[in-house]
C-alpha cells in the first residue's frame, strides 16, 4: 500500500520547465561511461513492530554496445502483519507484493539519457511508474548535472470490498549538482519535487475519537486526508577519501510538505577494506519528523475536523539506525569462468520513537496509553556477479 | 513558498554552471588527480540493489520522500 507524496502546488509547470531548458542549454553540455554488466541475486527481511517482510530480488545489467544498457529489476516482498496499526482495527493478514521495473540507459558523449518503466502489483494496490533521467558531466569532467522526471498511476483498492476502487497520481521532478573539490572530495547538493494528486489515504484505517456514550470511551471513523500533497526535499552530500584507503560518506537531507511536515535525515557511511577481500561498511543515520496539520492520536469528537488521520507515519517522530555490512570478494579461480563476484551481507537495526502515537492495543485509560515505540532488524544477503 | 525555494535553487544551479566558463575558472583537479575517487569504494552507489531494498524500508515508514537517487515503488505499509 503507498501513501504518496507532492511539489510546491503554486509553482506554475512552465516556468519550471523553462528553468529546466536553460539549465540544460547553459551547461555547454561535454563524459561518461556505461557501469559494467552486472547481476545481483539478493535475499531481503524486515522484521519488527510486529511485521515480518522477506523475500528475493534479482538486479540484471547488461551493455548491448558501448553505447546502449538495458536493465531489468525484479523484487517480491511476502508480507505478515500483526503490526498495531493491524492490531488496533482489524486482524493480521498476510500477503506478496511483486514488483518490476525495465530501464535502458543511452550514452552519447558525455550525456547519459535513462528512461524506465515499473510496475508494483499487490492485492490491493497497483502501481505504474515512467521515469527519465539526464546526467551530464561538465567542467573538465569535474561536474556532473542531472535531471529527471517521473509519474505514477496508482489504483487503490480494499480487500473485502469489490465495489471499491480509487486512484492517485504522482509526478516528481528533480536536478542535481555534484562536484569533484579536490583530489579526495566530493559535494553534491540534489533537489526534487513531488506532487500527489488523487485518494492519498490508507483505506483500511481510522482515527478515534472521545464518546462519552459508548461503553469503551471512544468511537472510530475512516480517516479523511487532502486529496493533494506537495513536497520538496534537498539533499546535501558529500565523499571522502581518508589519508588512507577508506572511504567517508555523509549527507543531510531537508524535507517540508503541504501538509506541515517537516523532516530532517542525516547520515554517515565509513568503509574500509581490510586484507586482500573484505570491505567493511559502517552506518549512523538519523531521522526526525514532526506531524502533519490534520494527525491527531485522539480527536476531541467525531468529524473534529475536515481532514483526520491517525497514521503513525503523520506523527511526530525520529528514528535512528545502525548499520553494518561486510563484503567478501571472491577469488577468482574460486567461481565460474574466472568472473569477478563478491558476497555481501548487510544488517540495519533501526529504533523508533513516536511522540504523540500511543499505544492503545495496551491496556490504559483513553489518551493515556504509553506512547508507542519500537525496534526492527533489517537483513540484506546478496550476491553480485561483474561479467 | 516551496516554490519559490526550489526556483532560487534552480536559477543558483544555472548561474553557477554558466559563470564557470565565463570567469575563466579552469579544472583545478587533472584527471591523473582522480585515482583515489575512482577507487570502488568510494562508489557510495556501488550496491544498487540494497539501496533500492534500504530507501523502501524508510520510504514505507516515514513521511520524507524526493532524492533518494533510487527508483520508488509500492510498500507494505499497512
Amino acid at each position: 500500500m503507498v501513501v504518496i507524496k507532492r511539489v510546491p502546488s503554486k509553482m506554475k509547470p512552465l516556468s519550471f520547465f523553462m528553468i529546466i531548458i536553460l539549465m540544460a542549454h547553459s551547461l555547454n553540455l561535454h563524459a561518461a561511461v556505461l557501469e559494467a554488466d552486472k547481476a545481483d541475486v539478493l535475499y531481503h527481511s524486515y522484521e519488527g513492530g510486529g511485521m515480518k517482510i522477506d523475500g528475493p530480488a534479482f538486479l540484471l545489467r547488461k551493455k548491448v554496445n558501448e553505447s546502449i544498457a538495458l536493465s531489468a529489476f525484479y523484487y517480491v516482498d511476502t508480507i505478515s502483519s500483526a503490526s498495531v496499526d493491524v492490531l488496533s482495527n482489524a486482524s493480521p493478514y498476510t500477503e506478496e507484493r511483486q514488483e518490476g521495473s525495465l530501464g535502458l540507459e543511452y550514452l552519447h558523449d558525455k550525456t547519459v539519457l535513462s528512461f524506465a518503466i515499473g510496475q508494483s502489483d499487490e492485492d490491493d494496490f497497483l502501481a505504474k511508474s515512467l521515469s527519465f533521467n539526464l546526467s551530464h558531466d561538465t567542467f573538465g569532467d569535474l561536474t556532473n548535472v542531472n535531471l529527471g522526471i517521473s509519474y505514477g498511476d496508482n489504483d487503490v483498492m480494499r480487500n473485502g470490498d469489490e465495489n471499491f476502487l480509487e486512484k492517485s497520481k504522482q509526478y516528481r521532478v528533480r536536478t542535481g549538482l555534484n562536484q569533484i573539490l579536490t583530489p579526495t572530495l566530493t559535494a553534491g547538493i540534489n533537489i526534487e519535487g513531488v506532487v500527489d494528486e488523487g485518494y492519498l489515504n490508507n483505506p483500511y484505517r481510522t482515527v478515534r475519537y472521545l464518546d462519552p456514550t459508548s461503553d469503551a470511551g471512544f468511537g472510530s471513523q475512516t480517516e479523511v486526508y487532502p486529496n493533494t500533497r506537495n513536497s520538496f526535499a534537498v539533499k546535501l552530500s558529500t565523499s571522502y577519501y581518508l589519508p588512507y584507503r577508506a572511504a567517508l560518506f555523509g549527507h543531510y537531507r531537508y524535507f517540508t510538505d503541504s501538509w506541515d511536515i517537516e523532516a530532517h535525515e542525516m547520515e554517515v557511511t565509513y568503509r574500509h577494506p581490510f586484507g586482500e577481500n573484505f570491505l567493511l561498511e559502517l552506518k549512523y543515520r538519523t531521522y526526525q519528523q514532526t506531524q502533519a496539520n490534520f494527525y491527531s492520536d485522539l480527536f476531541s469528537h467525531k468529524d473534529a475536523q475536515n481532514f483526520l488521520a491517525r497514521d503513525k507515519e503523520l506523527s511526530d517522530f525520529d528514528d535512528v539506525t545502525i548499520g553494518l555490512g561486510l563484503t567478501y570478494k571472491i577469488p577468482k579461480q574460486f567461481f565460474f569462468n574466472g568472473m569477478i563476484s563478491e558476497a555481501t551481507l548487510q544488517w540495519d537495526h533501526i529504533t523508533f520513537d513516536y511522540h504523540n502515537f500511543r499505544d492503545r492495543t495496551l491496556d490504559a485509560p483513553i489518551g493515556e496509553e504509553p506512547l508507542y515505540g519500537f525496534n526492527a532488524d533489517v537483513i540484506r544477503a546478496f550476491m553480485s556477479v561483474y561479467f | 513558498m516551496n516554490a519559490l525555494l526550489l526556483k532560487f535553487l534552480l536559477i543558483i544551479a544555472v548561474l553557477q554552471l554558466s559563470s564557470c566558463a565565463q570567469m575563466g575558472v579552469k579544472p583545478w583537479v587533472k584527471p591523473y588527480e582522480r585515482q583515489k575517487l575512482s577507487d570502488p569504494i568510494m562508489n557510495k552507489n556501488r550496491h544498487v540493489i540494497a539501496n533500492k531494498h534500504a530507501a523502501h524500508v524508510f520510504e514505507a515508514r516515514e513521511s520524507a520522500r524526493g532524492v533518494e537517487g533510487v527508483g520508488g515503488g509500492g510498500c507494505g505499509c499497512n
